[in-house]
């Protein structure tokens, strides 16, 4: 028996296809049972907090939407990178499959961060340094999606935004920083949550619903990708003959 | 054949640009008088008084500095691609980065020289002082070579696509923020009585970063709009 | 905290805590749907093209 798996017999959409339909339910259901698990600590088991008393459990799904907004647009740019440089059409069309969970991730941060924003610091929109850059990451998501959608041709399309990733990717941590510049220099450093010791149920909830929101987007992003190859290999022998073709 | 060295090649590039725009002056002149505009657009929006205006001066002069830039992007190669010189510098044995470089300076010659030499007398305008209208000259000297290389990213990744300009601003504007940060911050720096030197010093590694990277991957970015 | 009315009044956060969830939630469920709803365009499109291929 061949040890050695084939990994690259993987990587053509034709066998991924298959691999990533038959993969979603491994991922789906997990995420959805994490979330509840994650949600039940955060509500029932973690303990009311002296300072904000309830509204601190917005943060359950603020941060990791936050961290996962981030991690998305990196491996969005991996992915890129790997399609532009060995030309393997799979991995360009996994950067496209995971561009619009990122940019949705990157909303849920802007939105949660607003509406937790709002009892902490009294006002819906804080120029906090990690908002703002939340805010033009999301205009960097909005970028690759219109750069993609703005051409027919899907090769080129998936060369130029890829580009686009990558000089992106680049930018963030420069971005980052410079913003996080900008905001000591105006307002003074925000109150910063993470310094209070954190219960251990908040970090246990927190890191439950980050690993479901990491499911989740695994399983999200190989639905669309399978939907991409079915419209990017239409005209292939292997679709014709796919049995949901029929 | 006489070996044309690199830098003979983009003293061609930028005079065979500047000339070709001074044949369409209004071009020019267009990208000035819309900053000129935008920035007397806002005493009128906020009020005259000169303590608010002088505050909001440097924010002001830079938005719409970067927008004007904006403006005149998807300019830099679609005069060429529409007429085919662009694919005939591509197939010429030269060496494309330069021949982008050459572009990329000839646009800002064009786009951003002149925001920068006129921004002054708009500062004056603000009731700016002098200091800081000199710190604000010396950013903008230093940042808008870097929205035009990042820009011209964005118009070789846009090329020949319609709804282009909006498209392009869409992209570049997020990657000039950092540009924004320390160039508006560099002239507030000085209005605090705090030096200026570490927002410029910052601005030109920004410059140098860019130098050195935009043209490559704007060739790139030439070669996949070209295919 | 056993009874829901004080559960879903978060101590008066109830607005801004289920404000957060609920539109997260929503998000999660709209795209869900997007995506079904793109397979289900690619797949009537794979068919149409099966049946002019036959046609021929």
């Amino acid at each position: 028996m061949r040890l050695a798996i084939n990994w690259f017999k993987y990587s053509a959409p034709s066998t991924f296809y298959g691999l990533a339909g038959k993969l979603i339910p491994f991922f789906a259901w997990p995420a959805a049972i994490l979330f509840a698990v994650g949600l039940y600590i955060g509500f029932f088991v973690a303990p009311t907090d002296a300072v904000q008393s309830e509204a601190y459990r917005i943060m359950f799904i603020h941060v990791p939407a936050s961290i996962l907004s981030m991690f998305i647009y990196l491996i969005m740019a991996g992915y890129a990178a790997l399609g532009l440089i060995f030309k393997t059409r799979l991995s360009s069309m996994m950067a496209s499959a995971l561009a619009p969970t990122g940019a949705l991730f990157a909303f849920i941060s802007l939105w949660t961060g607003a509406l937790w924003g709002k009892p902490m610091w009294g006002a819906w929109w804080v120029w906090d340094a990690r908002l703002t850059s939340e805010l033009i990451l999301l205009f960097l998501y909005l970028g690759f999606i219109a750069l993609q959608a703005s051409i027919e041709d899907p090769r080129r399309a998936d060369r130029a935004s890829a580009l686009l990733a990558i000089v992106g990717s680049v930018n963030v941590p420069i971005i980052y920083y410079s913003v996080q510049w900008w905001n000591t220099l105006h307002q003074g450093s925000t109150i910063k949550f993470s310094g209070t010791s954190m219960h251990v149920a908040m970090q246990q909830s927190m890191f439950t619903i980050l690993v479901a929101c990491w499911l989740y987007v695994i399983a999200i992003s190989l639905a669309r990708v399978r939907s991409i190859i079915l419209e990017r290999e239409s005209n292939t022998q292997w679709v014709k003959e796919l049995a949901e073709a029929k | 054949m006489n070996k044309l060295s690199l830098f003979g090649l983009l003293g061609l590039v930028i005079r065979r640009d500047l000339l070709l725009a001074m044949r369409r002056r209004a071009d020019v002149l267009t990208t000035l008088i819309f900053f000129v505009m935008v920035v007397s657009l806002f005493p009128l929006g906020v009020g005259p008084e000169p303590d608010m205006l002088r505050k909001m001066a440097a924010g002001v002069l830079w938005v719409a500095a970067l927008l004007a830039s904006m403006l005149s992007l998807p300019r830099m190669f679609s005069a060429d691609y529409l007429d085919g010189t662009l694919e005939q510098m591509m197939l010429a044995p030269q060496s494309l980065t330069m021949m982008v470089l050459g572009k990329i300076i000839a646009h800002w010659m064009l786009s951003g020289l002149p925001l920068v030499l006129i921004a002054p007398v708009l500062g004056l305008q603000f009731d700016m002082s002098v200091q800081a209208l000199w710190v604000l000259m010396l950013a903008l000297l230093l940042g808008t070579p870097v929205l035009s290389m990042i820009g011209a990213i964005g118009a070789a990744l846009t090329l020949g696509l319609r709804g282009g300009g909006v498209l392009v601003s869409l992209l570049v504007l997020p990657l000039c923020i950092p540009v924004l940060i320390f160039g508006a911050g560099a002239v507030e720096a000085v209005n605090s009585g705090m030096d200026a030197i570490s927002n410029l010093s910052l601005l030109g590694a920004f410059l140098l970063f860019a130098l050195v990277f935009t043209p490559f991957v704007a060739a790139q970015a030439l070669r996949i709009s070209m295919e | 905290m056993m009874n829901w009315s004080e559960f879903f009044a978060m101590n008066g956060y109830g607005f801004y805590v289920w404000g957060s969830y609920g539109v997260a939630l929503l998000v999660f469920i709209v795209e869900i749907l997007m995506v079904r709803h793109r397979r289900v365009l690619a797949l009537r499109q794979l068919r149409l093209l099966n049946e002019s291929g036959d046609a021929q």
